[in-house]
């Protein structure tokens, strides 16, 4: 059941910071080991904040929960910067909607 | 455009002009919804870009920081200083209802706000207080993004569902029952007048022999 608490899903390094403030962390080490964190973490969560080179190497696993209203599943950069995943995740959005990508054009 | 394949009878023309009537309504009906969901969607999706700029900005900023203050302590020291929070973050859920879209609502609990560091400041440099402050501030923030990005996400799906509806009542619901509609008719004339004709046939036969 949800426990109505924040997970954090990153390498060590950047996800450290967010124990601090009383989310908590699960550092994984390569794809597999996200895909699996993901799924059992998914089950309990209400937010996945997950750092978005892991994102990136689980998109399938994180488009499985895109249509349901729990865990919102949240891209965020890493202390190296946006790579601009999340920006591309909403224009992904809005082309799906209206059928083109009208924010970027702005 | 195919007609269905049904019997040229009355009780079918019948039958299908109520199913033309509900597929017209319902596309109309379905045509709004869609009008009014991109509505709404297009309102989230220019918050949910305005917060995520917002806060990719300063979120890199404050992990940057973080990761400054730890280059100058030991990694235990700093992995000693945030391992036991002095508080754990509880959020409150529910379900909204946007175009009868179930969407989620996720606000931070207002529990009692203990002490912030959740270490003694002897031990750590000052850079980790400030990145833990600005972290701390971006939470409240980062909750309400992923609100308003799952919401948009949800949305995205339905309209597209949505549209789908839409067009395959437009394009073949509705054309292949008009189609079917007028074969019928149609039909149902051609036997009316070879009924006529029958009938004239037979009365001059009869006045003929007479």
């Amino acid at each position: 059941m949800l426990n109505n608490k924040i997970a954090v899903i990153g390498d060590k390094d950047s996800i450290l910071a967010f124990k601090a403030v009383g989310c908590d962390v699960f550092s994984v080490k390569d794809k597999q080991d996200a895909e699996e964190t993901i799924k059992k973490l998914a089950r309990n969560y209400a937010i996945l904040l997950i750092s978005e080179d892991i994102c990136k190497q689980a998109e399938e696993i994180i488009n499985r929960y895109k249509t349901r209203p729990f865990p919102a599943i949240i891209p965020i950069p890493t202390a190296s910067g946006g790579t601009g995943y999340g920006m591309a995740g909403i224009g992904k959005n809005v082309e799906k909607a209206i059928g083109t990508d009208i924010l970027d054009k702005k | 455009m195919a007609r269905l394949n049904v019997n040229p009878t009355r009780m079918e023309l019948r039958r299908l002009k109520t199913r033309l009537k509900t597929a017209v309504r319902g596309h109309k009906l379905l045509k709004d919804k869609s009008d009014e969901t991109i509505r709404q969607f297009m309102v989230y999706i220019k918050e949910n870009k305005r917060l995520r700029e917002e806060i990719e900005e300063k979120l890199s900023a404050a992990l940057r920081s973080f990761l400054l203050a730890g280059s100058v302590m030991t990694s235990q020291v700093l992995e000693e200083a945030v391992a036991m929070p002095a508080f754990t973050l509880e959020l409150q859920t529910g379900k909204a209802n946007i175009m009868s879209v179930e969407v989620p609502t996720i606000q931070v609990k207002e529990g009692e706000k203990t002490d912030l560091y959740p270490y003694s400041f002897a031990s750590v440099s000052a850079e980790l207080d400030g990145s833990i402050a600005t972290l701390s501030d971006l939470i409240a923030d980062l909750v309400h993004l992923a609100e308003v990005e799952k919401t948009c996400n949800m949305l995205a799906d339905e309209i597209e569902k949505n549209r789908r509806r839409v067009n395959a009542l437009e394009y073949v619901m509705i054309p292949q029952l008009t189609e079917t509609i007028k074969y019928i008719t149609m039909k149902l004339d051609e036997n009316e007048r070879s009924n006529t004709i029958r009938l004239m046939k037979v009365k001059s036969i009869i006045q003929n022999e007479q």
